[in-house]
């Protein structure tokens, strides 16, 4: 009979990341007990504390230099054949991504990437993940010892109702393969913010008619902090960067709030962005399917409706 | 660089889904099937990397015989011979199974590099290429943005949560997880490429004689359902733009409570 969780994340200095607290909290919405955790920083130790908030009944240090995924499996292996958890969590960011199909081949485990929410029935571990970018949910369950699953950021809440956690030492193990990380630094060719992390997305399509006019949704953005998000035919058509894409093909965004300005709705757009808490669209074609996942739709002219908005939300927001 | 690519052929992204009447499956009637958009940019990436350093690249699949369509559209785009490994019959939806049957298929091969895309369009794991690197006992690098090739080194650029770029230098063998647009858009075959491809030989092996170990199939699917759909929302009126504008940000700030 276990529940045992183990999760795996990362830790900075300015906390625990969110994607290991949405995972901890989730093992323990679930009835995971207890929930051990291995948290990689550098210099971030006294931070790792936080994670008791979440729920995590013991934490695992790990103080790395630069970042070799062959080392982490290695690091979390003697964990796991200690402890022997019936699930290990990952967020399904990066390095949770990688880090879970290493550890799901080395132990011949069940594998669900991307999922929404995990529940055990007895001893048994399920999931719920999308597929087909999310046009059908599949039930899975996960058969066999040390099961893997990697949670879909910002799908779950973080809850901090804890108190902090025991902290131990956790030695780096294994040696660096031929993947050698050589730099590692803030500030990306994209927006300000982060686009599958942002609270707020402002995203831009084709009715934006060239990228002459792109302004207009970078200076939407401002007044909300958003992250700026683009249809796949505004990056096929060289007016924005690839990384910026939502939907099937690109990122999945899941913001509070998510603003698409002059984007007809395409189902391989609305898969990417429909699970967001609040849409607003602006389209002048009031048979647009933008307006069917829109909770308010503005049917005018964006290029009149865009810059009145941006300045609108200035005066709102201060 | 001798590459090797991945290619998985998936439902066209269009397709619209229909749950089965055993609830736990797609009907497949009428389905287009396409090289997985994901993998598209992979196999780009690819084949520029061989034009640039004199290499050749075998594209390899596995699944049921349609498959071979996927493969003669991956040598119209480039690739210089193309592996399948036919499941025609066989039990392959997970993800373990086929990256082991990839990684025994590998292990016959002459190569430097394997390269991955993100995920396919149908599954939506992404787990194959980690898994593979691990079957293979080599080196593992996910969700590259950039890639270039000198001096028998791949130099790896990645864009990670919170804004940060991250750069790798990868020897070989590894195996390299392309991101989407990692060298731009996908090329359109020409019609004499398409041509040519339909001369090249596709090599195919069973996926019976790799001796995959059906056991380790550990994730069972039980149901599909569909999401649940949004509750319809509302065009906002107005006599004039402002008071349109105005009324949304009060229903931001009272009802939806996001500002």
């Amino acid at each position: 009979m276990s529940k045992a969780v183990l999760v795996i994340g990362e830790v900075t200095t300015a906390g625990v990341a969110k994607g290991a607290l949405e995972c901890i909290s989730e093992a323990k919405r679930a009835g995971a007990d207890p929930v051990e955790v291995v948290l990689f920083g550098q210099g971030a130790k006294d931070q790792a504390a936080a994670a008791g908030k979440a729920g995590a009944s013991q934490v695992h240090y790990v103080e790395e230099a630069g970042y070799s995924l062959s080392q982490r499996a290695e690091t979390v292996k003697g964990v796991i054949d200690s402890k022997s958890p019936a699930l290990v969590m990952l967020s399904s960011n990066t390095y949770g991504k990688e880090l879970a199909g290493v550890l799901a081949a080395r132990y011949k485990s069940a594998l669900a990437t991307e999922c929404l929410e995990i529940r055990f029935e007895g001893d048994v571990v399920k999931a719920t993940r999308p597929m087909l970018a999310g046009k059908v949910l599949a039930k899975v369950k996960l058969n066999g010892a040390v099961a893997v699953a990697t949670l879909r950021p910002n799908t779950v809440p973080a809850t901090e109702d804890g108190a902090d956690a025991p902290v131990a030492d956790l030695a780096l193990g294994g040696s660096a393969d031929g993947v050698v990380l050589t730099d590692s630094s803030k500030g990306s060719s994209g927006g300000e913010v982060d686009l599958s992390e942002a609270a707020v997305v402002v995203a831009g399509g084709r009715g934006l008619k060239g990228p002459e006019n792109f302004h207009l949704i970078d200076e939407l953005a401002e007044p909300l902090h958003a992250a700026i998000g683009a249809t796949r035919m505004v990056v096929d058509a060289g007016w924005k960067d690839f990384h910026l894409q939502v939907g099937q093909t690109g990122k999945v965004v899941t913001p509070d709030l998510y603003i698409a300005v002059g984007i007809s709705g395409a189902i391989q757009h609305l898969v990417g962005m429909q699970n967001s808490g609040c849409i607003v669209a602006i389209n002048n074609d009031p048979g647009a399917p933008i307006f069917k996942v829109a909770d308010y739709g503005i049917v005018e002219d964006l290029f009149e409706a865009t810059p009145k908005l941006t300045e609108k939300l200035k005066a709102a927001v201060n | 660089m001798k590459i090797i690519a991945c290619v998985r052929q998936t439902p066209d992204t269009e397709t619209v889904v229909k749950i089965a009447g055993d609830g736990k499956s797609i009907e497949t009637d009428g389905i287009k099937y396409i090289i997985g958009p994901y993998d598209e940019y992979s196999l780009e990436a690819a084949v520029q990397l061989k034009d640039e350093t004199s290499g050749n690249v075998t594209a390899l699949s596995l699944g049921p015989s349609r498959v071979g369509e996927a493969l003669r559209a991956s040598l119209a785009r480039g690739a210089d011979s193309a592996v399948h490994i036919n499941t025609d019959g066989a039990e392959t939806d997970d993800a373990l199974v086929v990256a082991s049957a990839l990684a025994e298929q590998i292990k016959k091969m002459d190569y430097d590099v394997v390269i991955t895309s993100t995920k396919g369009s149908d599954s939506d794991r992404g787990a194959v290429g980690p898994m593979l690197a691990e079957l293979l006992g080599l080196p593992y690098i996910g969700l590259v943005s950039e890639i270039a090739c000198s001096d028998g080194k791949f130099n790896c650029k990645r864009q990670v949560e919170g804004g940060v770029t991250e750069s790798f230098t990868v020897s070989t063998p590894a195996v390299i997880c392309c991101e989407q647009g990692v060298r731009g858009q996908a090329r359109y075959p020409s019609l004499m490429q398409i041509m040519k491809a339909k001369k090249k030989k596709i090599e195919v092996v069973d996926f019976a004689s790799l001796g995959v170990d059906g056991g380790l199939a550990k994730l069972e699917l039980e149901s599909l359902e569909y999401p649940p759909e949004r509750p319809p929302g509302r065009i906002i009126d107005g006599d004039s733009l402002d008071a349109k504008l105005d009324e949304l940000i009060r229903l931001l700030k009272e009802e939806a409570k996001v500002l």
